[in-house]
């Protein structure tokens, strides 16, 4: 999950493009894997992609680095394949009586892969280096709700460079205090009641004694305490995982070994899958995608599936395109925009409109948040743009130019053309640094597309980051004290009404419309003939490599 | 001659400052912070960004940072890319495996080139010199990964005769033909053409028709003194080449999955990594130079007329 998210948003969405419309001949049942039982599961070879960094579970958030580091490492709990679920892994379990103090306790017995056992101060150390701001770790802002967090990252006192941050204050959270071997608590600086849902991302991967002596020598063969463990790992062509027979939690998986080996491109990788020299794809190349290429080359080895992925076109902030500011022009675009048939003609159907700002599939989801304003209806635009005054000169929706979004923006804006009668124009930034860049640095102008998948299936993961005032991707700079309130409130109650207060936040999106909800994202994953039981994973679209198993 | 040599080699040393000074410049004074897109979606926690830009000198103003790396780079020391791969390290590997295919494809090129083109240019007019324009016209307009998707789809996917995608660090030469074949395709129609053109012209020449009145035969006439004069431009030109092999098998690297240098150039550019570009391209540079060189000297060998000294 993950950046994967956001890197594949650029790269990987983009490719699955082309889609295809849902069908799937997927397997149904099977039981995620199951303990690690029987040897002679064969072995099996899967796509990969280079990882971006060492893969340390708190530096690595691609899903190129994330689908080995999920294999060799245990988190407290494990999401569901199926449901997204976060279930109990290594956490006996986690109370709290009011969101903001919690108490962990750890299953006895888990072992890292060198033979050490998971203690408590495993994960309190892992998540105080994670957050050490010197240790300049990719997913140190997961720490962030910790009590002390602060501490450990220091700004750089003339913003950049050339004088040198000062040393942080502390190098431990204060948040995080280890009870006895089994036991730990977690303060927060605000109730937090999805903290649970978060604790299953491998950013929180505990990390052996081994492991802090040389972070990055330790990263070139990793070890945790997962279901496989890192046999080799050769950077740019492959990583070998291996089952590890003393695996103690109840995720394990069936075959005996997995390789990861590394492609350039899809499409060398989606040969290989035909010629049976690859097991498992995990996107198939756009040149299979067109007419559904792909259903007559691998006949029921394939399965399609939706992840809780959005992609969504995003305004400037107010002070930087005021043209925009008012809301009802802002609704009124987003009435202009015909959803179904930009995702007919441009993705043969393989998109599920969006009607809301929080992806299907996570906890909370609640279709049709964002009611009429997501719904087509030109009339209504037009009358909407009307008392809002009109709109003068044209609208633009930029886009980077690396990746392939021109297609889809550009009927966007066509939609939006026909509909309210204004000139709208898809404008292209050369790659996505520069893109990114621009819209940091607040020199965007217009419309802009923009993309998220969830972190952790949860609905909160879809608003704070996005839409809150210090969000990490506000890109908006979307800032509303009723709706700041009501996600508060919402991390204070437990259970469902902290889910409803979820939910009554994400409606007030719509009178504002921060963002234009656009769709929702389905993967598409092959197998070959060698292989059976292989699934998408819900929570992240990928395959589940715990399920698949060897045909013998 | 070794004064020539030496003093071809010393030249080199201001151009490979330049260049390096030139893609190091384009390379980083490109719009947009390199951090920036490393994120995803979501702007990188402060101390990544801190930690990218201390790599990169890039608070430093260009020509500072340049002189920094050139310091670095003096020392045989190229940056780590933003992997943590020295970038030294991965050069090294990559090198060997694309040294290798461009090396068979020029040996395609040299063998199957020339000997169609000189077949042609002694036969021309005939049915075997149509045949060869024609089949060279075709291939020169197809695109390359046209003719590599289709190979590595019929000889590999389909039946199987060769390996559809290269997995391996050391790939064996059989692994390496298809490839290499596909690599060397456009490049033997240039050749041929090429040496087809040359011979044929020069099998006009006075010095031909007098060697043959001298009583040479037809296979000494044109060995000796027709084809020699002919191969001037054909080496030339595959000494060019061999450098764009090594650059810009791109598109044939990725079609077969080669780890080589061409789809690390392409992939570092599209990271925006810094030290992993420059560096690639520093060293193909040289190569450029180093073949270049030896095209020179061999100008030598080739026409005796043309000296160094």
């Amino acid at each position: 999950m993950h950046i994967k998210t956001r890197a594949a948003l650029v790269a990987g969405l983009s490719a699955t493009a082309l889609l295809a419309a849902c069908g799937g001949g997927g397997q149904t049942g099977g039981d995620g894997g199951g303990g690690g039982k029987e040897a002679n599961g064969g072995e099996i070879v899967v796509r990969g992609c280079q990882p971006q960094n060492p893969l340390i579970g708190g530096d690595t958030g691609e899903s190129c680095g994330h689908d080995i580091v999920e294999l060799f490492t245990s988190t407290l709990f494990k999401y569901d394949p199926a449901t997204g679920e976060p279930k109990n892994d290594i956490a006996e379990s986690v109370e709290s009586d009011d969101n903001q103090t919690f108490t962990v306790k750890i299953k006895p017995g888990y072992k890292f892969q060198d033979g050490t056992e998971v203690k408590a101060k495993n994960f309190v150390d892992a998540w105080n280096y994670t957050a050490y701001g010197p240790n300049a770790q990719y997913l140190s802002y997961f720490m962030e709700p910790i009590v002390g967090y602060d501490d450990l990252v220091s700004e750089d006192p003339d913003g950049d460079g050339p004088q040198k941050a000062p040393e942080p204050k502390a190098k431990e959270m204060s948040g995080l205090k280890v009870v006895d071997d089994h036991t730990f608590t977690i303060q927060t600086k605000e109730p937090v009641s999805n903290l649970p849902v978060r604790l299953g991302y491998t950013a929180f991967a505990p990390q052996p004694d081994a492991f802090f002596a040389n972070p990055e020598e330790f990263a070139k063969k990793p070890i945790g305490a997962g279901p496989y463990q890192v046999e080799s790992y050769d950077q740019g062509r492959q990583a070998v995982l291996t089952k590890y027979a003393d695996y103690a939690g109840d995720f394990g998986g069936n075959v005996d070994k997995i390789t990861f080996r590394i492609y350039q491109d899809a499409e060398a990788a989606y040969n290989d899958l035909l010629a049976g020299n690859l097991d498992v794809l995990d996107e198939i190349p756009s040149s299979a995608l067109v007419e559904k290429k792909y259903e007559s080359d691998l006949p029921g080895r394939f399965e399609q599936k939706a992840y809780p992925a959005i992609q969504t076109v995003t305004f400037a902030p107010d002070k930087v395109s005021p043209d925009y500011a008012n809301p009802k022009i802002r609704q009124a675009i987003s009435m202009a925009i015909d959803r179904q048939k930009i995702i007919d003609d441009q993705f043969d159907g393989a998109r599920q409109p969006a009607d809301g700002w929080v992806a299907p599939g996570v906890e909370g989801y609640k279709a049709g948040a964002c009611g009429d304003f997501c719904t087509y209806n030109p009339e209504k635009a037009k009358q909407l743009l009307d008392e809002a005054g009109g709109f003068k000169g044209k609208l633009t929706i930029s886009y980077n130019a690396d990746s392939a979004h021109k297609a889809w923006v550009t009927a966007t804006c066509n939609s939006i053309r026909t509909g309210l009668g204004i000139d709208c124009v898809a404008s292209p930034v050369t790659d996505f640094a520069t893109f990114r860049d621009q819209i940091g640095a607040q020199k965007m102008k217009g419309m802009f597309r923009s993309g998220w998948i969830a972190d952790y299936p949860h609905i909160e993961n879809f608003l704070t980051p996005l839409f809150t005032k210090n969000g990490s991707s506000n890109d908006n700079k979307y800032n509303n004290p009723a709706f700041e309130t009501a996600l508060v409130d919402a991390g204070k109650a437990q259970g469902d009404a902290s889910l409803k207060k979820y939910q009554e936040a994400e409606q007030m999106l719509a009178a504002d419309m921060p963002a234009i909800p656009m769709w929702y994202y389905t993967s598409t994953i092959g197998w070959s003939e060698n292989v059976e039981n292989v699934k998408v994973n819900v929570s992240s679209g990928r395959p589940d490599l715990l399920a698949v198993s060897a045909k013998q | 001659m070794g004064t020539y040599i030496l003093r071809r080699l010393l030249q080199m040393i201001p151009v490979i400052i330049g260049t390096t000074f030139i893609i190091y410049a384009m390379v980083f004074a490109l719009p947009g912070d390199p951090s920036a897109g490393k994120c995803g979606d979501r702007a990188c926690p402060p101390a990544v960004v801190k930690h990218i830009r201390e790599q990169y000198n890039l608070d430093d103003p260009l020509p500072v940072a340049y002189v920094k790396y050139l310091g670095k780079l003096g020392k045989g020391d190229l940056g780590e890319n933003s992997y943590g791969v020295p970038v030294m390290k991965d050069l090294s590997q990559r090198y060997q495996i694309t040294a290798k295919l461009a090396l068979m494809a020029i040996v395609f090129e040299a063998i199957f080139g020339v000997a169609a083109g000189v077949l042609a240019a002694i036969k021309k007019g005939s049915f075997l010199d149509s045949l060869v324009l024609v089949s060279t016209l075709l291939v020169i307009s197809i695109p390359i990964f046209v003719i590599g998707a289709l190979a590595q789809f019929y000889l590999g996917v389909k039946t199987g005769i060769f390996p559809v995608t290269i997995t391996s660090r050391n790939p064996s030469m059989y692994q390496l033909l298809l490839p290499a074949i596909v690599l060397a395709a456009l490049s033997m129609a240039y050749v041929t053409r090429l040496t087809r053109t040359n011979l044929a012209e020069n099998l006009r020449a006075d010095y031909v028709r007098t060697a043959k009145a001298k009583g040479l035969t037809q296979r000494r006439a044109i060995g000796l003194h027709a084809l020699r004069n002919s191969m001037i431009p054909v080496i030339t030109f595959m000494g060019y080449d061999f450098g764009a092999l090594l650059g810009g098998a791109i598109v044939t690297e990725r079609i077969f999955n080669i780890q080589g240098i061409g789809g690390y150039i392409f992939q570092s550019i599209n990271h925006r990594d810094g030290f992993a570009v420059v560096g690639a391209v520093t060293a193909l540079v040289i190569v450029y130079l180093v073949v270049n060189l030896i095209v020179d000297l061999l100008y030598g060998a080739l026409d005796p007329r043309i000296s160094h000294d």
